[in-house]
């Protein structure tokens, strides 16, 4: 029973946090690029302004154009509850790798077709690219935890997190600092940020996520900007917790539990902040050079599984 | 315990001598590729170092050396010194495209795996456990010297697979000084046909682009 409430109270946590972190890598953008910026609690206040509106939806379209926000927030919480954030105990237990690759790629697909949906020249554009950096994302995703599985023979990430974090030494491995490359580029890419989309754009010809939401507003908006917040947290969650598994509870007494929340926090915070600044020093990639870099990013995942049996 | 560290930095060096070759093929500026060579010369000068620590032989240290200073410094500064001979030398049209050619690297690279199992399965040591990463970077080599069309990157191409050669030697036989000793030898007379080799495909390639060339456009 506790393990359910701990599993509602880590879901509880990455929605309130998501935004923040959203915020955070606003603000040091702007700090950085000499703005004021806005506050770091500024997402907050555009999904709790955006909440209060009713939704509009554009003439002819269907049920995928409702259900996608419900979908892409449903996933996200079920990811955020399950994936082992805060504790490795629990319900972390029945986290699988190919699930939650799945469900992530479930809310990216529900969101592509919404914008097919809509029947405009923009979202089904959006959706096309989507789907195109989807195909080559997703099992870079897969290969490049596969490659952090074999150490311990199993693709449950709470058993993988586990023995990083019983074990440290054991992360620094090539094999680890490959699948480490290539799950950066995949969030890089699965996030929307900046080799890949532009998160800032509107209006644009080149870009991917903002196209498919176009149609959005009110609070079906609200609900995707969220769960897109969202699985930007979740994603570096993953990539602090596989690569820097320091902090984390491996049971679920309180103490441990809210020292592991607050370390998740500050790792959160802070790969939000070298996002951030490393957005400032790049450049977005044309689109036809996108598949390239994300092709890199799955060649090192397949060297990084290969390596991991090869030089074990 | 000792051992247990000089063998993970050997793992590291390996790793980093497969990532500069699939890099190689990732990159198109010349003077960029020139870096991942070096860094790639350093890699592998550091597998011979931790092979000769291994070892305790001063003799495949020495050669660990020589090595480490023919390829983390002459060649790339030789071919600096070509590449300032001409200053727009990017790889514009492979012949293969980039992302079809990383994902054949990550191919040729399962291929080397699956080829070097018996060899592993004679002597299964950490250092022979880590051949497939030289014959790999081998496989890499003769891809990019066979789908690049400019003569420098073919050049790039020779000198991965010179590379993967010499870290298989190493890592195979270990403390075989004379093979080694000969490899360095060949490498270097390798290294400099080559480059003479590119200085000819230079100037039959890009020489009659000089604009006093263009006798149809007078009058």
């Amino acid at each position: 029973m506790s393990a359910w409430i701990a599993a509602a109270g880590q879901a509880l946590l990455i929605a309130l946090l998501a935004p923040i972190v959203t915020g955070v890598t606003r603000a040091v953008r702007a700090r950085l690029e000499g703005r004021a910026g806005g506050r770091i609690a500024q997402p907050w206040r555009d999904i709790r302004k955006l909440l209060r509106k009713p939704p509009t939806s554009p003439e002819g379209a269907g049920v995928f154009f409702s259900a996608a926000p419900v979908v892409l927030m449903s996933t996200s919480l079920l990811i955020a509850a399950t994936v082992p954030f805060v504790s490795t105990a629990g319900i972390a237990g029945s986290a699988d790798l190919i699930v939650v690759v799945g469900l992530l790629l479930l809310g990216t697909v529900a969101l592509a077709l919404a914008g097919l949906d809509t029947g405009t020249a923009f979202g089904g554009m959006g959706s096309s690219r989507e789907m195109t950096i989807a195909a080559l994302v997703e099992p870079t995703l897969l290969l490049a935890v596969f490659a952090l599985s074999t150490r311990v023979g199993t693709t449950n990430l709470g058993v993988i997190v586990a023995a990083g974090a019983s074990d440290p030494a054991a992360v620094f491995t090539p094999a680890s600092l490959l699948a480490f490359a290539a799950l950066a580029i995949a969030t890089l890419a699965e996030t929307a940020r900046i080799p890949v989309d532009n998160p800032s754009t509107h209006l644009e010809l080149t870009m991917v996520h903002e196209a498919m939401i176009l149609e959005y507003s009110g609070r079906d908006l609200a609900l995707v900007e969220w769960a897109s917040a969202m699985r930007l947290a979740i994603l570096l969650g993953l990539l602090a917790n596989l690569f820097a598994p320091w902090g984390v509870a491996t049971g679920t007494t309180w103490t441990a539990v809210v020292i592991a929340a607050a370390v998740l926090t500050v790792k959160m915070c802070g790969l939000a902040t070298l996002l951030a600044a490393a957005e400032v020093y790049a450049a977005k990639l044309r689109l036809f050079r996108v598949p390239e870099l994300l092709a890199g990013s799955f060649a090192m995942a397949l060297l990084a599984v290969l390596t991991s049996y090869i030089l074990a | 315990m000792s051992a247990q560290i000089s063998s993970q930095l050997l793992n590291v060096a390996c790793g980093l001598f497969l990532l500069t070759a699939v890099g190689v093929l990732w990159r198109r500026q010349v003077s960029a590729l020139i870096t991942l060579l070096t860094v790639q010369g350093v890699a592998l000068a550091a597998i011979a170092v931790i092979l000769a620590e291994q070892h305790r032989s001063a003799e495949a240290a020495t050669i660990a050396i020589g090595v480490g200073l023919l390829k983390a410094v002459v060649i790339p500064w030789m071919l600096r010194r070509v590449h300032q001979q001409l200053p727009d030398a990017r790889e514009t049209r492979p012949l293969v495209n980039v992302s079809t050619s990383l994902l054949a690297a990550a191919g040729l690279t399962l291929l080397a795996y699956s080829a070097a199992r018996p060899l592993v399965a004679l002597a299964p040591t950490a250092s022979a456990k880590a051949t497939p990463v030289g014959i790999a970077v081998i496989l890499i080599g003769f891809f990019l010297a066979a789908t690049r069309q400019r003569a420098i990157s073919q050049i790039i191409g020779l000198l991965l697979v010179d590379n993967g050669i010499a870290a298989v030697a190493f890592l195979a036989t270990g403390g075989v000084p004379l093979i080694v000793e000969l490899g360095v030898s060949v490498d270097l007379a390798l290294a400099v046909l080559v480059l003479q080799i590119l200085t000819s495909h230079l100037h039959t390639a890009f020489g009659p682009t000089d604009l006093d060339e263009l006798r149809e456009l007078h009058d």
